[in-house]
């Protein structure tokens, strides 16, 4: 699963861009699923029939598990007479994850954030008073121009039972959807795995490919926050102590039937899992849960330390148990009424 | 008439947080189902009421939104016994300290909200008021009960008792938006003896605090023709005199504003004049902080208006209103249901008479 | 009568100062809408208003495989409602939509549907001390004065008055954003080109969250939408050091074509056709800058099962104030840019993934 990672989390997809990743998804997913299709905002839906024994049955319970394709990233604002650039954020940028770190453009071109200097030398400058420097003198030498998107970059670490790359965020959740498809097989319930696009601008691919499948149900798998490294006080999740059953973030509060669905699918098949409750941020699940008549919704989390920045770090038992649940809470869908 | 005060003072004695309206919703389905034909839920919990009108054919529905769930907190974090809490819609800080709250863990548990000792806390976060991450709920048990009894994600709920004040008023905690349950529940006690053209959703809809999630999906499935959100305004009282304000006892608040539909504020407020019931007008400039906000842009969008109980201390456990304001709410609501002609929707206009507002 | 490229007429002085001389905030816009209910009562299939009193303009196309083409441009204006009255003709005032609090004090304004007239005054200069002089004028302490005596009712909505003027190559006005808008929508219906189904919605409430144009979306439920807003210029001479790169756009260079806002990523098939559209037409063009700002793509980008957006706009220095700028050829420009591009698009251009 390690290699799998690497490759989605190397992959270049700022939201509104994410033509290359969703190109590398749906070769991960072919063979696996009945049927693949692109929606009208770019959201990869890949969705698995139910078996027959879930058809006659009646109408099968249709579920749907968003993963989000797009990362957070720059977009070029202005390229200066001496060929720097001057760039807005695409998605939660902050200006202290900045310093130091590497970017890549759709065409390919490289280059480092510079920062104007300040009063005192550990104060961060705000975003406005950054650059790009890809090594152009001018703005007539310099191979990008306004509107052009950049992504971070970082190679992929490997620390052995923990692992570090950019894009974690939500590239493992994209992993963990696919590792699910493909040990799910074929399930009394109809499936749709949706790779969605926009999350980091507002939960966008969510919102209208929720309103197209309809589902009677759903859920996010998406990164959480951390309360396990130094001065961190407010939050309990920690790496290695399972995947997250998300009762409420920034923006929703869980459906209690879905909580309690998943709390009981992991008791169950003795999952090790963690009860996470996030002030301030969101997921895909958000946009789900207001979409039509309304849907019950939840999030699986993986617990992930500095998120939105381009070392963003998870524990792989966590992912493997992340797997895990959703494969055992698939085999079991809910009662609802 | 039938009096109102009890229901409504069981309506503020249980918990019924944000996405965790159980509670209320059964004491409201009890009280609703006598007064209607079927009742139903949403996909995400909101209960459907429907009385069906006596018009012909294919009648047209109004559908009036009352949002059941309530502020509060949940756990965030346990550490030696004390609970970390974080807030489940908008709950102001300053006014916790010494609050009685319950804990919903494996049982209900007694608790308080208390300032932790200054020392405790860094230097940086002595502040006056203590902002909410630095206050703890006390449960009064030893660190090894607490672990066994309350997790992560429990809620909390204020355990402030109603209190009748004079002037007949009534106080306690969550009448935003309890009170409009409780008028439009009068509303279907008067329509019991009335005749309607139109069919009636009464929605007691979820998580307004958090997103108008109910509203908005209620509103969705339900598509009806015209849509009525009842909360709550604030009133007059100390340190709030201003333009947002409105009296208390003075009758119900009739919205105006980029939410609402001018023709339906017009009619309401003839309705008003003519049945000598007292009304304020709440200015809603731009975004009415309701359910209003959501059920006006459902679909295709639907004629929207919000009728407003007056209220002081809004989202602190002392919330206080005047009984006779659910009443004339109630009464106000039931008299404009059944005036409604079948074609009304056909005569809704934009262009009031000259010189209207 | 001006004419732009391929003799598609556009829009007239007379009709954008008609616009620009209503008054139409942001939940009141019935000045507007009437205008653009006489303009086109001969011209749609089939114009109707909505719940919330946007005009939804249906015009169908003719002949082979059309694309459902949503095109939008807002009533509203910022402006103010009276929220108290104070006796003496005096009322306390709030701001509707994100004014710039400090170009409010000393304007001419008109009040509600009668158009009373009135100001909002500031105290002289000659009774303010020299530090009052260096504070700012605080909202809350403004007041529309009508006149001893004047009367209005307390929910009236007021805009700044009515200013419209030419100034040689340049249009100056209150409601700039998004009047040039309306008038270019207007013409585009009136002469819309057989291979394109056109909807066309003229929204309501933009400038307060994009409400009009969120349920339009849901009621047409279009292939593609082609908003046309004003979008501000900020490319003034720097005072400080340093080059002027936060221009957002520039007076002069032609219609505004957005790549990204706050509120939309507007699609990367719709970018392409529309550069290629104005190079081949050999019409000026630039591209805004990304980040920031907002309209009404925001809202229908996201209706339904996903429209793909892209947004078209007037370049207009001084928006949201008493008196905006414009240039009448970047206007023309806009409404030749996008006709040409109606005329010219298919089907075709939402091959590839989307998004």
């Amino acid at each position: 699963m390690k290699q799998l990672l690497r490759r989605l989390t190397d992959a270049f997809g700022p939201s509104g861009h994410e033509d290359a990743i969703r190109d590398l998804i749906r070769k991960e997913v072919r063979g696996l699923a009945d049927e693949i299709r692109t929606d009208a905002l770019g959201n990869l839906i890949v969705r698995k029939r139910a078996g027959a024994a879930g058809r006659s049955k009646g109408e099968p319970c249709k579920v749907m598990v968003a993963a989000h394709m797009d990362e957070i990233g720059l977009s070029v604002t202005h390229v200066d007479n001496k060929g720097f650039i001057r760039f807005a954020s695409v998605g939660g940028v902050y200006p202290r994850n900045l310093p130091g770190s590497r970017v890549r453009f759709m065409n390919g071109m490289a280059g480092v954030i510079g920062l104007e200097p300040t009063d005192h030398s550990s104060d961060v400058p705000s975003l406005d008073r950054m650059f790009i420097d890809v090594g152009a003198v001018s703005n007539r030498d310099c191979p990008v121009k306004t509107g052009d998107v950049a992504g971070f970059e970082r190679p992929f670490l490997d620390l052995g039972g923990r692992v570090a790359a950019k894009s974690m965020d939500d590239r493992i959740g994209c992993a963990v959807a696919i590792e699910a498809l493909r040990k799910l097989g074929r399930s009394a319930n109809d499936v749709y795995f949706v790779f969605t696009t926009q999350e980091e601008v507002g939960t966008r691919g969510a919102q209208t490919s929720a309103y197209g499948i309809d589902p009677d149900l759903g859920f996010s798998i998406d990164v959480t926050g951390w309360g396990d490294t130094p001065g961190m006080r407010h939050f309990e999740m920690a790496l290695g102590k399972g995947p997250a059953i998300k009762i409420r973030d920034g923006g929703m509060l869980s459906d209690p039937r879905i909580v309690r669905w998943m709390v009981r699918a992991a008791e169950r098949n003795r999952i090790p899992y963690q009860r996470e409750v996030l002030l301030g941020g969101t997921t895909d699940a958000r946009a789900m849960q207001l979409v039509r008549g309304g849907v019950p919704v939840g999030c699986v989390s993986i617990p992930c330390r500095y998120v939105h920045t381009a070392s963003e770090m998870v524990d792989m038992r966590d992912v493997e148990n992340a797997v895990k649940l959703i494969v055992a809470m698939l085999r079991t869908l809910p009662k609802l009424d | 008439m039938t009096d109102i005060l009890p229901f409504l003072k069981s309506l503020i004695s249980v918990a019924g947080l944000s996405a965790y309206e159980d509670p209320v919703l059964l004491l409201i389905k009890k009280e609703w189902m006598p007064l209607v034909d079927e009742v139903s839920t949403s996909r995400i919990g909101s209960l459907h009421a429907l009385k069906r009108g006596s018009g012909p054919g294919k009648r047209p529905a109004i559908m009036i939104a009352t949002h059941m769930d309530a502020i509060g907190l949940m756990v965030t974090r346990i550490v030696e016994g004390m609970l970390h809490v974080g807030e489940i819609g908008g709950v102001d800080a300053r006014i916790l300290p010494g609050a009685p709250v319950v804990v919903h863990g494996q049982r209900k548990l007694p608790g308080v909200v208390a300032i932790p000792p200054l020392l405790t806390l860094p230097e940086d976060k002595r502040t006056d008021p203590i902002g909410l991450r630095n206050l703890l709920v006390d449960v009064g048990l030893p660190p090894a009960s607490v672990q066994a009894l309350v997790r992560v994600g429990d809620l909390i709920s204020f355990d402030t008792k109603p209190m009748e004040l004079a002037g007949e008023t009534l106080s306690g905690h969550s009448l935003d938006n309890r009170a409009s349950v409780a008028a439009l529940t009068v509303c279907l006690q008067d329509l019991k003896k009335k005749q309607h053209a139109w069919d009636v959703w009464a929605v007691a809809t979820v998580q307004e605090e958090e997103t108008l999630a109910g509203a908005a999906t209620s509103a969705f499935a339900l598509h009806p023709a015209l849509a009525v959100a009842v909360d709550v305004a604030h009133a007059k009282g100390p340190g709030a005199d201003n333009w947002q304000t409105v009296g208390l006892g003075k009758g119900p608040a009739l919205a105006w504003g980029a939410n609402l539909h001018p023709f339906l504020h017009r009619r309401l407020e003839e309705l008003a004049k003519r049945l000598e019931i007292p009304f304020s007008v709440d200015l809603a400039p731009e975004h009415s902080g309701t359910d209003a906000h959501a059920l006006q842009v459902a679909r295709e969008g639907i004629p929207t208006m919000l009728l407003s109980i007056p209220l002081r201390y809004m989202h602190t456990p002392v919330e206080v209103v005047a009984i006779k304001d659910v009443q004339r709410v109630g009464r106000l609501l039931a008299e404009f249901i059944s005036e409604l002609e079948s074609d009304f929707v056909s005569t809704i206009s934009w262009e009031g008479k000259d010189g209207d507002k | 009568m001006a004419t732009s490229r391929r003799g598609a007429a556009a829009p007239s002085l007379t009709l954008l100062r008609r616009l620009c001389t209503a008054v139409a905030v942001s939940g009141d816009e019935g000045e507007v809408r009437k205008i653009v209910m006489q303009e086109l009562k001969d011209t749609a299939s089939d114009i109707k208003v909505d719940a919330l009193g946007n005009v939804l303009v249906t015009r169908k196309g003719r002949g082979g495989r059309r694309l459902r083409v949503m095109l939008d441009a807002h009533m509203d204006e910022v402006g103010f409602m009276l929220v108290a009255e104070n006796g003496d003709g005096l009322y306390e005032l709030t701001a509707i939509g994100k004014l710039d609090a400090r170009g409010i004090a000393g304007k001419p304004v008109l009040v509600g549907h009668k158009h009373t007239p009135g100001v909002v005054g500031a105290k002289a200069i000659h009774l303010m001390s020299a530090e009052d002089l260096k504070r700012p004028i605080s909202a809350e302490a403004l007041r529309i004065d009508l006149g001893p005596s004047g009367k209005a009712s307390v929910g009236d909505r007021a805009s700044f008055a009515p200013n419209f003027r030419r100034a040689g190559p340049s249009i100056m006005s209150k409601a700039l954003d998004d009047r040039l808008g309306v008038s270019i929508l207007i013409e585009l219906i009136k002469r819309a080109p057989a291979n394109v189904d056109v909807q066309a919605a003229f929204t309501v409430q933009e400038e307060i969250g994009m409400r009009g144009a969120q349920v339009a979306a849901h009621h047409f439920k279009p292939d593609l939408a082609i908003v046309i807003d004003a979008t501000p210029a900020n490319d003034l001479p720097m005072q400080r050091e340093g080059e002027n790169s936060f221009y957002n756009s520039k007076l002069g260079l032609g219609p505004v074509i957005y790549v990204s806002n706050q509120s939309a990523i507007d699609d990367p098939r719709l970018v392409r056709f529309f550069t290629e559209t104005a190079t081949k037409a050999r019409i000026p063009f630039q591209v805004r800058q990304p980040g920031g700002g907002g309209t009404d793509a925001g809202a229908i980008q996201r209706t339904v099962a996903g429209v793909p957006v892209i947004s078209v706009s007037v370049p207009h220095r001084y928006p949201h104030t008493a008196m905006s700028i414009s240039r009448i050829e970047d206007w023309h420009n806009t409404h030749a840019l996008l006709y040409a591009a109606l005329r010219r698009i298919t089907p075709d251009v939402l091959r590839g993934a989307g998004g």
